[in-house]
């Protein structure tokens, strides 16, 4: 399932915050997004998901433009975390979760057997099932990103995208979050994300796409991005780059 | 569970119809109503002819107002938002109060087309003024508030200014089921049960719109289309409502609250059991209203503000709104 992006252009009213932007996404790989803040990348990720319209440009899924799929057939490509999570009152986790069926439900919303079964599988590999029954909105944020991912799960889409995942949560439940994210790429999902913790997409990405005011500086392994004259160039940072002792990837750590 | 809550609510609105045909400028006792019950005859033809009609009445009208609320706050993710808020109330009021005043001989069908126009008027008009001023849930409530009180201004203008109608024209200011019959029944009834049918099987999507726009979106739905799509079943349903006795207030916005205090469920639930509050709110408001000091009737809609307002400054000390 191969993601491109062609001579992308979007903005907000006057302001352009891509502009002229193409860019391949790598099939089943995890993909990581990183730059300074304003620099773009959420706004990329919401336009290949469809949330922001470009103004000029398109998207391609398999050599075809958006525009040859319908939103359903979309749906059941591509699936969004959204960095915001609206938790809707008196909605209990295995609800949520069943939404993710929405794009394969017929007009009157029924769900089938298979149905029942993605969304028992996707609320056991989440790791969710002792909550199961409880109100989303009574969730911690850990807890609630999680049941989220179940939801994303029984999409079933050969593409997931999520939209700082990490932001709101403690160390320990990045880290979970993180192998979530492996393990979803295992089951061959290509995943795209936008990160701010460099040393996080190091280690758990494949690629990284580096962005800076709108544009593409760099991309690749992060073996092959990562450098000190980068972190100058891009994040305006003093930093030295060592290896991960554990995972052997690059690791920065900021001089000052 | 729900479906206990939800039998409950019917007895409930049962109870109310057999009390409504108690109550009233006319004392009727027990027997004779059991005499008419039984042999169809008797002086008693005050409850087939008035009080059951009025009774059917009034439910059918909260059952309206109760759906509409329940989609608007739903389609909108917003407590805040009702029909009333909408400009939808004022809207169609202000449209069937012309008619009234201007071509007091029209039917009622053409009462009612013209409050409907009136509401797709006003809800056009929040619309284009929250695109205007790219609006979020506070400030879209507070547009609404402010084109209301201007159309409920354009009401009461025309009321002055045509004192020979006031009367008539009173009963769209306040609300009240006086004078309504079985004539109003067919199409009320009728519409209500079809648009009823349709946002029950709309409401799975609700659920995916309950998530934010972007993860509608994600989830293959059209976020803008299925609002407005929505926003025209409100439309309809609260300007028959209207069209039938008037502004009555709060009922829209109230309903769906209760509804949702009392289940915590999905939301095919919460539009029928706002359907069945709505209808037991504009109950209850009728049967106090003329109860309270018969032959005196009090506006229903007064006493649905009276219900009203006290409950909603409660749910808003609960943190609930």
């Amino acid at each position: 399932m191969m993601l491109s992006a062609k001579n992308l252009t979007v903005g907000y009213g006057d302001r352009t915050i891509l502009n002229d932007l193409s860019i391949d996404i790598p099939s089943n790989k995890v993909t990581a997004f990183i730059g300074p803040n304003g620099c773009g990348k959420s706004t990329l990720l919401k336009t290949l998901s469809r949330v922001i319209q470009p103004k000029h440009g398109s998207i391609e899924l398999d050599g075809k433009s958006f525009q040859h799929y319908s939103e359903k057939q979309l749906a059941k490509k591509i699936s969004l975390l959204p960095q915001v999570l609206h938790a809707p009152e008196g909605m209990t986790v295995r609800k949520l979760v069943t939404l993710g069926r929405t794009p394969y439900l017929s007009f009157l919303g029924r769900l089938s057997e298979v149905d029942h079964e993605h969304v028992t599988n996707a609320i056991k590999n989440a790791g969710v099932e002792a909550i199961a029954d409880h109100f989303v909105d009574a969730l911690s944020g850990g807890q609630r990103q999680r049941v989220w991912i179940a939801m994303i799960l029984a999409q079933d889409t050969p593409i997931v995208m999520l939209d700082e995942p990490t932001t709101y949560l403690d160390l320990s439940h990045q880290v979970a979050l993180m192998q979530l994210i492996r393990a979803m790429n295992n089951q061959g999902k290509t995943v795209v994300t936008v990160l701010h913790d460099l040393n996080q997409a190091c280690r758990y990405c494949d690629h990284l796409i580096v962005m800076k005011d709108g544009k593409v500086i760099t991309q690749g392994m992060p073996e092959a991005v990562m450098n000190r004259s980068l972190l100058k160039s891009v994040f305006d940072l003093d930093a030295e780059i060592f290896q991960d002792p554990i995972a052997q990837s690059p690791m920065c750590v900021s001089l000052f | 569970m729900p479906l206990l809550k939800l039998s409950m609510l019917s007895g409930l609105l049962l109870l109310g119809i057999c009390m409504g045909c108690f109550i009233g400028a006319a004392n009727i006792s027990i027997d004779e109503i059991a005499f008419f019950v039984f042999t169809n005859e008797g002086s008693t033809s005050v409850i087939w002819e008035y009080r059951i009609p009025r009774a059917l009445l009034a439910i059918g009208v909260g059952a309206g107002l109760g759906v509409a609320g329940a989609l608007t706050q739903g389609v909108f993710r917003n407590p805040l938002a009702s029909p009333d808020l909408m400009g939808v109330s004022a809207g169609a009021g202000l449209a069937a109060t012309s008619v009234v005043l201007f071509y007091p001989e029209s039917s009622n069908e053409f009462l009612m087309i013209a409050a409907i126009f009136g509401g797709f008027v006003g809800a056009g008009a929040i619309i284009i003024l929250a695109q205007l001023f790219s609006a979020q849930t506070v400030q879209f409530a507070l547009i609404g508030v402010a084109l209301s009180a201007f159309l409920a201004s354009c009401i009461d203008f025309l009321v002055m200014t045509h004192p020979g109608e006031i009367n008539a024209a009173m009963i769209w200011l306040t609300g009240s089921l006086w004078g309504r019959g079985w004539e109003h029944i067919p199409y009320l009834w009728g519409s209500l049960l079809v648009f009823l049918l349709i946002a029950l099987m709309i409401t799975w999507k609700m659920e995916a719109i309950s998530l934010g726009d972007e993860a509608a979106v994600s989830l293959g739905i059209k976020p803008q289309q299925f609002r407005l799509f929505t926003l025209g079943i409100v439309v309809i349903l609260s300007s028959l409502s209207i069209s039938v006795c008037g502004t009555m207030s709060f009922v829209g916005l109230l309903a769906p609250h209760v509804a949702r205090l009392m289940f915590r469920s999905n939301f095919r639930v919460i539009v029928l059991a706002s359907a069945l509050i709505g209808g037991l709110l504009v109950l209850m408001a009728d049967l106090l209203a003329r109860g309270i000091q018969p032959p005196l009737e009090i506006p229903a809609g007064i006493m649905t503000s009276l219900i009203g307002a006290p409950y909603f400054i409660f749910l808003l000390q609960r943190g609930k709104v």
